[in-house]
């Protein structure tokens, strides 16, 4: 898609909202990451009802009833799974995972690289604040290690990981990273990585406010990618891995084969069957 | 018995199959260790000229390929001076406890004459011998062996050589009168099939097109055999990293309109018990069979114990009612597991179906189970325009489902509490209404005579539950003999409790007996905490892997405790 070109909806952003209220604190930037996802939905043109968004636990994974899709809301950090399932039993359904850092890399750390590795066709949008923010500001998986914080004075000591380079090397489709304070941009790699077919992921930095005010700064951080998205690994991973973590844009675009697994038309004459046990 | 690798369980197999297919019943039960090779391995195999369902009190023949391992499960094998011991005389000596039991102990040259024969093995030797033994024929035998072992290089001749030479064997040593045949029996009635074959026959029947499992002993036989099988019927059995990820899986497949289902035993179940949960309050059908091995942690793997009725009754976190159902034999895994797909969707609750190693992994002769009749298939709510509560306050607790893809039904499946519409909510009229939705659902079905199996009329009542019924009713069966009037009760339905059926049931009841697997008698806990009995009650319950056999039953029936 040329970044050139505006989003010119077909269906309104309106048409993805429900009538619920975000518990978002005023200022977060799940508010513009969730008008991206509207904005990529209507560009798609696709009728609501033929979208799903799961989600696990945390101020992100809310998303599912601010919508007019069909939602799952389930348990922390399996969305993937449900997702997975759900993809291989209604294939024609756009199956989207919106989560954050704690919910996808932490307790669904092992999901997040085996749905990955899988390449279900599906995307896995999470919106990374690097903090815990629902439950009042503990430190997750891309927290810097000196953060101070109640549950771990004076920080960690544990250095965080690099998702985009996990995900890589799990074998993700698709790898991506957006910035909430550019929801325009963000709209334009949701709209990339649901079309790209498999597993494509998303990371979106979106700041907390309340528990990480000096990620506000972050605007004057990110910047985009000076360079074409590559479909060679190794020139990724290379590129992931010298990255400060702020370079927005594709970095990822592979061709692997999507897991087609999928449940087809149901046959049910158990009749053969039954004859393999007969004596 | 033998080490693992001498073919102790394959050569059960194929005298199950063999005499199968002259007429006679059978149950193998298998017993192994931990290891895959090198370990031990022992095949149980009871045959009778009428249907087997359980242990018996003792064994005939003991055949010992070797004796490396014996003294490891010597206890699982009861023998007495009126029981044969046929061991390979290059096998080893046997262990003290065999020697006094008092069985006659025979030695015979099982390796010498393999290694004269081309293509034999010791085991294939002793099949020979224990088919002459039982008078079934040896064509019969030869057959079983060439279905199964041709695709290992086995020819038919050098088959058919090793088998007579087994056969010769018997010649050479005294033994009782031949078993006379057992009546033929009709063609095409009846199935070879484990438990855990026929739990995933079940959920086949019921409609089952999606499974996602992780590996464990004792249930990845399911798992395995079911592939292949789905596969053909259009569904799919995926591999999920692990547990928890299975559960979550079958949880967005049935969101999804297909009726799915999961395969573990119990740490795979702990695992999986807060997905369940949430099964509950969005309330999404879904199936766990869980094979039951011997816990806690661990435990033993490979052996059977009904110690996870405590996980699966009140193993969910909040107020989470939910279909607990358990097998009663092999044959009864398909009707069982059948049934509770048919709740689980009707009812859009999880249903958790107790198995054990010992059922899911028997192999037994068993007639047809005849198909239960078809079930209404979940509540669906079709597309329109008007308001839709996917949650609704309805008469009977269930609620219209809408599939995703409906047009106009869109809504949020939510682990949070939630009001009708589906809205998250935390108020207290809320969580209120819809505790009592997800209860009354359960509680105002109507299970009808399904629960349990009731066998017999009289004052003294034995309950049971799962596999240790077969025990109970050939016990029941001989105390009647014996002019005791014993009525059994073997719960199918373990929740939602049926307190009125109960009652009717217990009508007249003076003494119970209380039977069961479990060393912290949990199904005791369970009867006491939600069904009245009468005074005199008595227990049985005792920890896995020693099978509860019918003797024991029998005694405490006609002489109660008297120690």
């Amino acid at each position: 898609m040329n970044k050139a070109e505006p989003l010119i909806a077909r269906y309104s952003h309106k048409d993805y909202k429900s009538a619920v209220k975000p518990i978002w604190c005023p200022g977060c930037g799940h508010f513009g990451v969730e008008s991206s996802l509207f904005r990529a939905l209507a560009y798609l043109e696709l009728p609501p009802e033929q979208v799903a968004i799961i989600s696990g636990i945390g101020c992100s994974s809310r998303i599912p009833a601010y919508t007019q899709c069909y939602g799952f809301h389930g348990v922390h950090g399996r969305a993937p799974a449900v997702a997975t399932g759900l993809k291989l039993a209604r294939p024609e359904l756009t199956v989207i995972v919106t989560s954050g850092d704690g919910d996808a890399f932490s307790i669904g750390g092992n999901h997040f690289i085996h749905a990955c590795r899988r390449n279900v066709d599906m995307t896995l949008l999470v919106m990374d604040n690097e903090v815990y923010g629902m439950t009042k500001g503990q430190p997750s998986p891309t927290t810097p290690a000196d953060w101070d914080s109640k549950i771990a004075p004076g920080g960690t000591g544990v250095n965080p990981f690099a998702p985009l380079a996990v995900a890589l090397a799990s074998g993700a489709n698709f790898i991506a990273r957006g910035f909430s304070g550019d929801p325009n941009g963000v709209a334009r790699l949701l709209v990339e990585a649901i079309q790209h077919p498999g597993f494509s992921f998303v990371q979106v930095l979106s700041p907390c406010v309340t528990y990480r005010p000096e990620e506000k700064f972050w605007k004057k951080m990110v910047h985009s990618s000076s360079v074409e998205p590559t479909h060679d690994p190794a020139v990724a991973g290379h590129r992931l891995l010298s990255d400060d973590g702020f370079t927005t844009g594709v970095f990822y675009i592979g061709n692997r084969p999507t897991y087609t697994a999928t449940v087809g038309t149901s046959d049910n004459d158990l009749s053969a069957i039954e004859e393999e046990l007969a004596i | 018995m033998g080490s693992g690798g001498a073919g102790a369980i394959t050569t059960g197999s194929l005298l199950l199959e063999a005499a199968g297919q002259v007429g006679w019943y059978g149950l193998l039960t298998r017993s192994v260790g931990p290891q895959i090779r090198g370990g031990e391995a022992l095949a149980m195999v009871r045959l009778a000229p009428t249907p087997v369902t359980g242990h018996g009190d003792r064994y005939d023949v003991l055949v010992a390929l070797d004796w490396h391992n014996a003294s490891r499960f010597i206890a699982e094998v009861p023998l007495d001076e009126k029981s044969l011991i046929l061991a390979d005389t290059e096998g080893g000596d046997p262990p003290p406890a065999i020697l006094a039991t008092g069985a006659h102990l025979v030695t015979l040259p099982f390796t010498d004459l393999a290694d004269e024969l081309p293509g034999a093995r010791p085991n294939l030797l002793a099949l020979g011998m224990l088919s002459e033994l039982l008078g079934i024929p040896m064509d019969s035998t030869t057959q079983a062996v060439i279905r199964t072992l041709s695709d290992k290089g086995l020819s038919a001749a050098h088959a058919t050589d090793a088998l007579a030479a087994g056969g010769q064997l018997t010649t050479t040593f005294p033994h009782t009168q031949r078993l006379a045949p057992p009546k033929p029996r009709d063609t095409g009635r009846y199935w070879l099939i484990t438990g855990n074959q026929a739990a995933a026959l079940g959920a086949l029947r019921g409609g089952v097109r999606f499974a996602a499992v992780y590996p464990i002993t004792p249930a990845t036989d399911l798992s395995e055999w079911m592939a292949p099988r789905l596969q053909k019927l259009g569904g799919q059995l995926i591999q999920a990293e692990d547990e928890i990820a299975s559960m979550n899986m079958v949880l967005g497949a049935s969101f999804g309109g297909i009726p799915s289902m999961t395969i573990t035993s119990g740490p795979g179940l702990a695992l999986m018990t807060e997905t369940l949960g949430l099964a509950v309050a969005a309330e999404i059908p879904a199936v766990v069979v869980n094979v039951m091995r011997g816990g806690p942690s661990t435990g033993i793997p490979t052996k059977s114990e009904q110690s996870d009725l405590n996980i699966a009754l009140y193993g969910l976190h909040g107020d989470a009612p939910h279909l607990v159902l358990a097998s009663q034999s092999v044959a009864d895994c398909l009707i069982t597991t059948q049934w509770a797909v048919h709740l689980s969707e009707t009812l859009q609750c999880p249903a958790i179906v107790l198995s054990d190693q010992f059922m899911g992994q028997a192999l037994t002769i068993c007639e047809r189970p005849a198909p239960l009749p078809d079930a209404p298939p979940r509540r669906i709510a079709a597309a329109g325009g008007d308001r839709y509560d996917r949650y609704a306050l309805t008469e009977d607790g269930i609620s219209p489902m809408a599939i995703p893809g409906t047009l106009g039904r869109q809504h949020t499946a939510d682990g949070l509490e939630h009001n009708a519409h589906g809205t998250p909510s935390s108020g207290a009229a809320d969580h209120l209404a819809q505790l009592n939705k997800r209860c009354t659902k359960l509680e105002q079905y109507d299970y009808g005579d399904a629960w349990a199996e009731i066998d017999g009329e009289g004052e003294t009542v034995v309950l049971t539950w799962g596999s240790t019924a077969a025990a109970v009713l050939e016990a029941a069966t001989q105390a009647r003999a014996s002019g005791l009037a014993v009525k059994v009760i073997a719960l199918r339905l373990l929740s939602p409790t049926q307190p009125d059926k109960m009652a009717l049931a217990m009508r007249g009841a003076r003494r119970a007996l209380v039977v069961e697997q479990s060393h912290s008698a949990q199904f005791h806990h369970f009867l006491r905490a939600y069904y009245p009995l009468p005074d005199q009650v008595e227990v049985i319950s005792r920890p896995g892997p020693l099978p509860i056999r019918p003797g024991e039953v029998l005694n405490l029936l006609l002489h109660g405790n008297q120690s």
